[in-house]
């Protein structure tokens, strides 16, 4: 639909946003006991959040740190994971470009997997005229406030966790709510399998190079894959957007 | 890890990531992203986060030690299973904690 204002325009963004956070709000929470649990102070928590604002980076950074790993390695390990923000502000740059500074420079900030979902078929098929940044804002605002909001809780949750509940291996299993609904074709199923592999068996390279070995394996393998098969290309190519955290 | 440096690499990560969210929509016309790299930028979250995942839950005392007794293993492939019918995160979660304590406390 069109919007006759931009309020409007905003509104119906936020609106579109509130289905997709019961997703979300777990990832916050976990992400928020596991900061506490790791012995950060909950403004260091919420230092991280804001700075970051993208919870798959930020689990994986925590994870590390857990592992003892090295910082370069934690900062290259959570670039890498967020280098797909790289083909999402390919995709709404047409969109967004002709904004302001003052405008632009937030809005990217704000960018998330869950905006980027919602808005890419609306913003190419021209469905939401010349509101549609209005729009992306309404989204984008919704989603940061959920999260930001859900690690809060989190922060205050975590001390009362007691140690029995092993409550750590929910960050592998959050990886795994991540990474199983992604995987919709021989050439991502093979990227997982390969880099699952490599890691499992590289475990013990120093500076957790495993971990970067494993990734590059693994995107390597999806490009044998996809390249042997090119039937599968196009449901590999939906798997990024779906996904629960900013 | 000291307070200082943690927050340098937050910070890090944090301009690193706004600079990626940002680069397109500042160079627009300017720059085309490579079609190798944005085909190779699909599999990275499946390629990561799977290297994530198995590590930790196939060494849980952490650094390369195999335990025999680990119901980390038959939890995680609970997990992942429900996830692959719900696709939902909630259940993933709580079925694979669920899953873990029950084989924790069957092993006691």
């Amino acid at each position: 639909m069109t919007y006759r204002t931009a309020t409007e325009a905003f509104l119906n963004g936020v609106r579109t946003l509130i289905p997709l956070t019961p997703g979300v709000v777990p990832f916050g929470l976990i992400t928020g006991v596991m900061a506490i649990e790791m012995g950060m102070s909950p403004g260091m928590s919420m230092g991280m959040t804001l700075l970051f604002y993208s919870g798959s980076a930020q689990l994986v950074a925590l994870q590390l740190l857990q592992n003892g790993a090295l910082p370069v390695t934690i900062v290259v390990t959570a670039l890498i994971i967020n280098l797909r923000f790289i083909m999402y502000s390919a995709s709404l740059a047409p969109h967004l470009h002709h904004l302001p500074r003052r405008w632009t420079w937030p809005v990217s900030y704000l960018l998330s997997d869950q905006s980027y979902a919602l808005c890419t078929l609306k913003f190419s098929s021209g469905e939401l005229g010349r509101f549609a940044p209005h729009f992306y804002a309404g989204t984008a605002v919704a989603m940061w406030l959920t999260w930001q909001l859900s690690v809060f809780a989190g922060v205050y949750l975590g001390a009362n966790i007691p140690e029995t509940w092993s409550l750590s291996f929910a960050v592998p299993l959050s990886f795994l709510a991540l990474l199983v609904p992604g995987i919709r074709g021989a050439a991502s199923l093979g990227a997982a399998v390969t880099g699952g592999l490599i890691a499992v068996s590289a475990v013990s390279l120093p500076y957790n190079l495993g971990l970067v070995t494993a990734s590059l394996g693994g995107v390597i393998a999806g490009l044998l894959i996809e390249s042997t098969g090119k039937k599968n290309l196009s449901s590999a190519s939906a798997s990024h957007v779906e996904r629960e955290t900013p | 890890m000291s307070d200082l440096s943690l927050w340098g690499m937050f910070l890090a990560v944090g301009i690193g990531t706004f600079v990626m969210r940002l680069s397109f929509v500042e160079l627009y016309g300017r720059w085309r992203i490579p079609t190798l790299l944005s085909r190779a930028l699909v599999y990275v979250p499946a390629s990561v986060l799977a290297a994530l995942v198995s590590p930790s839950v196939v060494y849980p005392n952490g650094q390369g030690e195999f335990a025999f007794a680990n119901p980390q293993i038959p939890a995680a492939i609970i997990a992942a299973w429900i996830a692959w019918k719900t696709r939902s995160t909630v259940l993933t979660l709580a079925v694979g904690m669920a899953a873990l304590w029950g084989f924790k406390f069957m092993a006691l």
